[in-house]
């Protein structure tokens, strides 16, 4: 069975700080998988190492049993990954219309059309749209990304992610820092997305990752520390070791 | 073939003199642009501003030449610190199009200052008794200011390269530089630590605008002519470095010289061509920071 | 900013937007003693058109675009007295490609670079093609100039007079065309796409988008509209110079473009007709205390009026909005 991304002994170090230890990691086609581990683990790095921000110092990432590891980032997109970001990286002074319809309009092969006009591209604004209502948004569809309070900028970040109807979806703290309505759409969002989507969240919210994932891989220091069901991780000594120190049985 | 090797000689003796100047006044700017993240195009305006208050010392207030050189640097550097409170500081955060837009507005002021107060010829440099005549080193006769150049760089870029190893101030210079929002979060005052490097780094330009008065003539078009060349020191030489635009100006210098020297028909075409070649090669400069 | 690119914006011709033209008509009628200069506001604000396509809308920062410029002003000069190609039609199609060429080449070279890296390769490449019209002097004509190009008359009827008719009427349809053309690039899904670059470069790949090819795309268009501008320029003044070159009148066409406001449009036309007005008047008189009060505009409009004369237009009718309501 292809799976839907696959690394095979990934290495990453900036001269002697080594960020990424022989990464080993599947996600199979309609993935439901949580990576968590303690700060400066390194998994924002290894996302990062699976978009193809960060080119590997060893190593292969496979997308769909394809070797990606030295396409670029977009290129990546092209073949069906999508991400979204730690930090909200949005198109400030555009709207949130805008924002969502760049996506799509990528998506589509219609973003180097320079004759026709932006606004009479009916169908990419009304799946906009309807992907901001998703997400309880759509109101907001022509204020400027950057006059969005926090929370409803992260929908957004959410929503340019999902008009790329990506085949793996990787989502880095997607709630964190997100107040609870804005977070409760965030997770609804997921729930909704087709089965068929391998979908990787990064979290620290430990609620949100056992109701989610159907499977969690533990990353320390770059490493792999273990992965397993919820229960197996739940139940794992030396996951509790690294999350709560020694001396806690 | 003896004349071949003689002309080797001068050429590369005078391509060494112009690369320490260049290096001494472009230093300034590959550290506050490491530092700052701030495009300061105006940093020309400061060697030119030294170059002045060096020729108006020396020959209207006949103030002693080392003296003259002090003043360009203190001058310059006290200058700057209040363009830095006054202007720099409110845009550090800003688009880059405004830092650039900023600059720019300071190099039209300075340019039309230096027109109004100086007119527009070359100034002229009077040189104390004794640098000035030949100096005789394994028998072959150098100009003797060079020479005054070539090892007073040294000294000064030596103790910049102390300073910026050994010292406490050197330290969270480089910390500053690799990681602002670490280096604030220990503590250090990267404000005033700002402040303080942007003063040494114009002030350092301005010396070397006086230095080298000789070589690259004061004249209200300095900034501007001047400006590529400093930035292309930075660039090959590698943003926030100190030992790459070392080597990148004594490799301009060197090759700028040669070329006038041997094909003027081409000017500094080469320069600009070599540039846009290594560069192709190597994005971050001969020894930046690879992303 | 106003939001007026994108998929939310309205892409109909607004009223105000027919003002430009009317008043270049009304110029052409009633003020006849200063066609030579209105041919030149004309012409740059094409150039500036160009600037603001790469500059206010994709983001890129250059020091040297009058490079371009530059390029289309000599190529049409030398077409004229070396070649005797005269054709005013074809003279300005050659620049534009010759123009396009060195925007393809130059925009591979400085697109993949960053920052500082970026900006320097603007000013070396200025630089370069400076140095080059200075040496060539076979070809350029050197620091002379090339003087005495002719211009046949425009599809053979209409002659260039020397009262400057044609040429002000013959600037203000290439005008037209390219303002067409660059308003219709604007409000394009490819225009949403260069601004979304410029917001947000990273975001850009991230969604899969081909951030260096729509770049070159673009970099080579407004190399062509502003070597178009410098062909115009020559066959407006019939002589060609080195001061289209270097960073003279990359930086003035900088601050016109800052003057009239960044990322709009219509800043390229505001900034260029107060900029070049201004210095008819004063900078014969004054030229240095002009030089002196350009530097002294730059700093005011980046501390205080970041959105140039177009951005204080809009803060004065926000507030007459805000007291309506």
């Amino acid at each position: 069975m292809t799976m839907a991304i696959q690394t095979k002994g990934v290495c990453m170090s900036f001269g002697a700080l080594t960020v990424a230890e022989d990464i080993n990691f599947e996600l199979p086609v309609g993935a439901r998988h949580a990576l968590i581990g303690p700060n400066g683990a390194g998994k924002t790095t290894f996302v990062n190492l699976l978009t193809g921000r960060l080119k590997p110092t060893s190593g292969s990432v496979f997308l769909g049993g394809l070797d990606v590891t030295h396409l670029s980032q977009a290129d990546r997109v092209k073949k069906g990954l999508g991400r979204t970001f730690q930090i909200n990286t949005l198109f400030n002074k555009m709207s949130v219309l805008d924002n969502v319809c760049l996506s799509i309009a990528e998506r589509e092969n219609i973003s180097n059309q320079f004759w026709s006009t932006a606004a009479s591209q009916k169908r990419i604004i009304e799946e906009s749209l309807e992907l901001l209502n998703l997400l309880g948004i759509s109101g907001d569809s022509k204020v400027l990304a950057k006059d969005l309070p926090y929370g409803k900028q992260r929908l957004v970040e959410m929503a340019i992610a999902l008009g790329l109807k990506p085949k793996v979806l990787l989502l880095d703290e997607p709630a964190a820092g997100v107040p609870s309505v804005e977070s409760h759409r965030i997770l609804q969002a997921i729930d909704s997305l087709p089965s068929e989507i391998a979908i990787m969240i990064i979290e620290h919210d430990m609620d949100l990752v056992f109701k989610f994932a159907k499977k969690i891989t533990v990353l320390v220091q770059g490493k792999v520390l273990c992965e397993g069901t919820p229960d197996e991780i739940a139940n794992d000594r030396r996951v509790h070791q690294v999350y709560l120190g020694e001396g806690h049985e | 073939m003896d004349s071949f090797f003689a002309s080797l000689i001068s050429v590369a003796f005078h391509g060494l003199a112009y690369g320490m100047i260049l290096y001494v006044i472009s230093v300034g700017l590959s550290i506050t642009m490491g530092l700052m993240g701030f495009t300061n195009l105006a940093h020309g305006v400061f060697a030119m501003a030294g170059g002045y208050v060096l020729v108006t010392s020396l020959s209207k207030f006949n103030i002693p030449f080392p003296l003259a050189l002090f003043l360009s640097f203190s001058l310059i550097a006290l200058v700057s610190v209040v363009l830095e409170k006054l202007l720099y500081q409110r845009l550090y955060g800003a688009i880059e199009l405004e830092q650039v837009l900023l600059t720019i507005g300071i190099i039209y002021i300075g340019v039309a200052c230096a027109r109004l107060t100086f007119g527009t010829l070359q100034q002229p440099v009077v040189l104390p008794e004794y640098l000035r005549g030949q100096f005789s080193l394994l028998g072959r006769d150098f100009p003797a200011y060079r020479v005054f150049i070539i090892c007073f760089s040294s000294l000064i870029i030596g103790g910049l390269w102390f300073g910026v190893e050994r010292t406490i101030w050197g330290a969270m210079v480089r910390a500053s530089v690799d990681h602002g929002a670490m280096a604030q979060s220990i503590g250090i005052n990267t404000k005033r630590l700002f402040t303080i490097t942007f003063a040494l780094g114009s002030g350092m330009a301005g010396l070397g605008g006086a230095l080298g008065a000789d070589i690259v003539a004061i004249q209200p078009t300095y900034p501007l002519e001047q400006l590529v060349f400093f930035l292309i020191v930075v660039s090959v030489g590698g943003l926030g470095s100190l030992k790459g635009p070392f080597v990148a100006a004594l490799l301009i210098g060197v090759t700028d010289t040669a070329c006038k020297y041997w094909i003027p028909e081409l000017g500094s075409f080469f320069i600009y061509i070599a540039t846009i070649a290594l560069l192709l090669w190597r994005p971050a400069g001969l020894f930046g920071k690879r992303s | 900013m106003s939001q007026h690119i994108g998929y939310s914006a309205n892409a109909r011709l607004r009223w105000t937007e027919v003002l430009p033209w009317v008043f270049s008509a009304l110029v052409y009628y009633y003020l006849p003693e200063y066609l030579s200069l209105g041919a030149r506001v004309l012409i740059y604000i094409l150039f500036a058109l160009s600037l603001d396509l790469i500059v206010g809308y994709s983001g890129i920062i250059t020091l040297g675009h009058a490079a371009f410029f530059g390029v289309g002003a000599y190529t049409c000069g030398i077409l004229s007295v070396r070649f005797h190609l005269t054709d005013p039609v074809l003279s300005l199609f050659i620049s534009a490609l010759v123009s396009a060429v060195l925007g393809l080449v130059t925009g591979a070279i400085i697109l993949r670079t960053k920052r500082l890296t970026q900006l320097m390769l603007t000013l070396a490449i200025a630089a370069l093609c400076l140095e080059v019209a200075n040496k060539a002097t076979n070809i350029t004509g050197g620091a002379d100039g090339l003087s005495g190009v002719s211009i046949a008359p425009i599809a053979g009827l209409f002659n260039f007079d020397m009262f400057g008719k044609t040429a002000f009427l013959w600037c203000l349809l290439v005008l037209f065309v390219g303002w067409y053309l660059v308003r219709r690039v604007i409000f394009s899904p490819f225009g949403a796409s260069l601004t979304g670059i410029r917001e947000n470069n990273l975001r850009m790949q991230a969604i899969g988008a081909g951030v260096y090819g729509k770049l070159m795309y673009v970099y080579t268009f407004s190399a062509a509209l502003a070597g178009i501008a410098g062909a115009l320029l020559t066959q407006t003044n019939q002589f060609v110079g080195l001061n289209v070159l270097g960073f003279e009148p990359s930086g003035e066409l900088l601050v016109m473009l800052i003057l009239g406001g960044v990322g709009r449009m219509y800043g390229a036309f505001v900034g260029p007709i107060v900029f070049l007005i201004a210095q008819d008047f004063l900078a014969k008189q004054f030229p240095e205390y002009w030089t002196l009060g350009i530097g002294v505009l730059l700093l005011f409009v980046v501390l205080f009026a970041r959105g140039g004369i177009l951005g204080m237009v809009d803060r004065i009718l926000g507030l007459f909005k805000g007291s309506a309501k």
